[in-house]
């Protein structure tokens, strides 16, 4: 089959690779019929993520059909069109038990690894890095889905791919990410970030009953974004400064909820911008924190931070002084898509939501290094790019 | 619920014994006589009338330094505390040779300093005396005295101790998580026949015996005399609070065929035996919980790097 690989930093090749088999008894094959990059295959991208091996298959958002399963998988059947968390679930943990599903601990392999860098190992996760399993990844024609009865969710409507897909990842994420604020009934919600997952979170935000939504990014087609299709105000950071913009947006006080829907890869201005991007380059952190920094700072006091965005390792400067003093409370981590799949498809079903709107680019698998090109410096005015294999 | 805990470096709350703390005191002591000698060897030689000698001043505070950062950041401060002593020695020389040709005042101001460092010494020398007497903790994993090796770790299974303990006395499963056992056969006699991996790939087979069996608690097991590797191990299945499934806990003793010398290549070589019992422990609840041992071994993925064949890491 085909798959998108990884050989490096900015270095991406589709070859061609042996089809995947059942290694256990629980796992299905998938045939893939659409599959996305998200902002997290970015990191990859970028050589930011510890742990990648030349040869790793990419791709965590990823759908398509049955074509196999293993002798103890009893829901799924052949010939069922399913889209596929990016989350690898055992479903009977402690903590799957506790509906805690992205931080299963049987999933990952090499969980001694995680154990090492993070004290404790989340679950595994497809195509990203060792770190967390070294699955290999949906952006290929075919994938092997570990516990098939726990993870992938049945779609027996004919929605169209499109509609369904970011059930894989970024819907319930920005979801999840929206719920981590603890947003009450007219709040106000500043979300830094404006991809995907952003955007989103935006659309979820007002559905869980925010009274405002305030977004922040540079980029003129995702502020466009934001503001005629999620109904936000926007905050160019280039053009202004955002503590002063938010200040004055809330009367001084800072909105309810902040989010930080950027993670490792921000950018920030002047010195501390310089100082992050210096220390990145030389490994002393792995992490430019510029959005959470700004976070927690503009919140109101007695606020909740939330955060989506991805991190590895380190960061420095985290203003942990306004953390405590303002009695913050900060949520985060892996969505536990499990949680989400099946309310979130019933509210496409009930036409609440179209996720279809994010999608800028469809291109055949064999594009995917050109797509990540496009992706990463937004060229073309690029949001998200779904991959035909 | 009972760790075994002592050995793995655990300790239930107890006071430091007094060594540990007079140690503690005369790290700090050294840390600031070593900087005073290194930042103002004149003042300080004349204060205590030795005159001006500050590059042997401050080849003292380095060496005090060094005596101070050891005790204060390794485990056994007992060579440290023997440096601390020579070291004292060394001064008290130099204080000697110094009166040598000092006038009354300096006298005064030495002799002073002679009374100081005779104090100390006195301290250094009980402290090291009382740390080497002290029986030192082996670091779990390592070789203890007799030449074995002891592991042990310990884990929380959802599943009830019933489930856990019945696996495990399932004898034959235990090549399915213990990662160097081949297989596990079952005899007449009561007896079981073991098969594993030994070092450098050679196979090593012993007859093993229960010793302890205690329905859905604890099975405790070890290989008859005359086995070329004598080995034992005990499982032990606890309830965890609040019906959170059980505490799996496993102790496994042996005598490397290799000696210690062995076992510390072994090591080098990443072949852990703590790591070992760690995963062997994580398989076993992986089985129990999910009905397999979830892996990578065998999938898809593109041309690997030379160095990443070369370590074994082809098929993943």
């Amino acid at each position: 089959m085909k798959a998108n690989c990884w050989h490096g930093k900015a270095d991406v090749r589709v070859e061609e690779v042996p089809d995947p088999t059942i290694l256990n008894p629980r796992d299905c094959i998938v045939r893939i019929t659409s599959t996305a990059i998200c902002g997290s295959d970015i990191h990859l991208y970028d050589a930011y993520v510890p742990t990648m091996i030349q040869g790793d298959i990419l791709g965590h958002e990823f759908m398509g059909e049955v074509v196999e399963i293993g002798p103890e998988v009893k829901r799924l059947k052949v010939g069922d069109r399913v889209v596929v968390p990016f989350t690898i679930s055992c479903g009977h943990c402690f903590y799957c038990e506790r509906r805690e599903f992205s931080l299963c601990e049987n999933t990952n392999p090499n969980a001694a690894l995680a154990e090492t860098l993070w004290g404790h190992s989340p679950c595994g996760i497809f195509g990203y890095s060792h770190i967390t399993g070294g699955y290999a990844g949906g952006q290929a024609q075919y994938a092997r889905v570990p516990f098939a009865d726990i993870g992938p969710i049945r779609i027996d409507s004919n929605l169209p791919d499109e509609k369904v897909l970011f059930l894989s990842d970024i819907f319930p994420t920005g979801w999840m990410a929206a719920e981590n604020c603890n947003i009450q009934p007219g709040d106000t919600v500043a979300i830094w970030g404006c991809g995907p997952v952003g955007l989103f979170a935006m659309k979820s935000a007002y559905l869980q009953g925010a009274g405002r939504v305030i977004a922040i990014d540079r980029v003129p087609e995702r502020l466009r974004k934001a503001h005629d299709e999620c109904g936000a105000e926007t905050i160019d950071y280039d053009a202004t400064s955002v503590l002063d913009a938010l200040a004055e947006l809330t009367g001084g006080r800072g909105p309810d909820s902040c989010m930080d829907a950027v993670g490792m890869e921000a950018h920030g201005h002047g010195l501390v911008g310089a100082y992050d991007k210096v220390k990145q380059t030389l490994r002393m952190q792995t992490e430019r924190p510029t959005a959470l920094r700004e976070a927690i700072i503009a919140c109101r006091t007695g606020g909740t931070v939330s955060v989506p965005g991805v991190y590895g390792g380190f960061a420095d400067k985290i203003p942990l002084g306004a953390f405590m003093n303002k009695g913050l409370t900060i949520k985060t981590g892996q969505t536990h898509m499990q949680r989400y799949l099946r309310p979130l498809l019933e509210r496409v079903e009930k036409g609440d939501i179209d996720p279809s709107f994010v999608v800028t680019h469809t291109l055949p698998l064999d594009e995917a290094p050109r797509g990540y090109r496009m992706f990463r410096d937004k060229l073309d005015e690029c949001i998200k790019v779904v991959l035909k294999p | 619920m009972r760790l075994r805990a002592a050995s793995r470096g655990i300790q239930a709350p107890r006071r430091p014994e007094p060594v540990d703390r007079l140690a503690q005191g005369l790290g700090w002591f050294s840390v600031a006589l070593g900087a005073a000698e290194l930042l103002a060897p004149r003042l300080l030689g004349r204060a205590i009338g030795a005159g001006d000698h500050p590059a042997l001043t401050r080849g003292c505070g380095l060496r005090e330094i060094a005596a101070g950062v050891g005790l204060l950041t390794r485990p056994d401060p007992a060579p440290w505390l023997l440096a601390r002593v020579a070291g004292d020695t060394m001064d008290l020389a130099m204080l000697a040779a110094a009166m040598a040709d000092a006038d009354r005042d300096a006298m005064r101001r030495l002799s002073g300093a002679a009374v100081a460092v005779l104090a100390v010494t006195a301290l250094d020398v009980y402290a090291a005396r009382a740390a080497r007497e002290r029986p030192a903790a082996a670091a779990p994993g390592s070789a203890l005295r007799d030449g074995s090796v002891r592991v042990e770790h310990s884990i929380a299974v959802n599943r009830s101790a019933e489930d856990c303990y019945r696996m495990w006395r399932t004898l034959e499963n235990l090549p399915r998580f213990i990662h160097h056992v081949e297989s596990v056969e079952m005899r007449d006699s009561g007896r079981s026949h073991w098969k594993a991996k030994g070092p450098a790939g050679l196979s090593v087979e012993w007859d093993a015996e229960i010793t302890r069996d205690d329905p859905n608690a604890v099975i405790a097991w070890r290989s008859v005399e005359g086995s070329r590797i004598p080995n034992s191990g005990v499982v032990r299945f606890a309830p965890a609070a609040d019906g959170r499934g059980t505490f799996v806990s496993l102790s496994l003793q042996y005598e490397p065929p290799t000696g210690a010398l062995g076992l510390t290549l072994a090591k080098l070589f990443g072949a852990d035996p703590e790591q070992h019992v760690r995963e062997d422990l994580r398989r076993f609840k992986r089985l129990l919980e999910t009905g397999e041992i979830p892996t990578t071994q065998g999938q898809s993925h593109g041309p690997r790097p030379l160095w990443y064949r070369a370590f074994g890491g082809a098929g993943r």
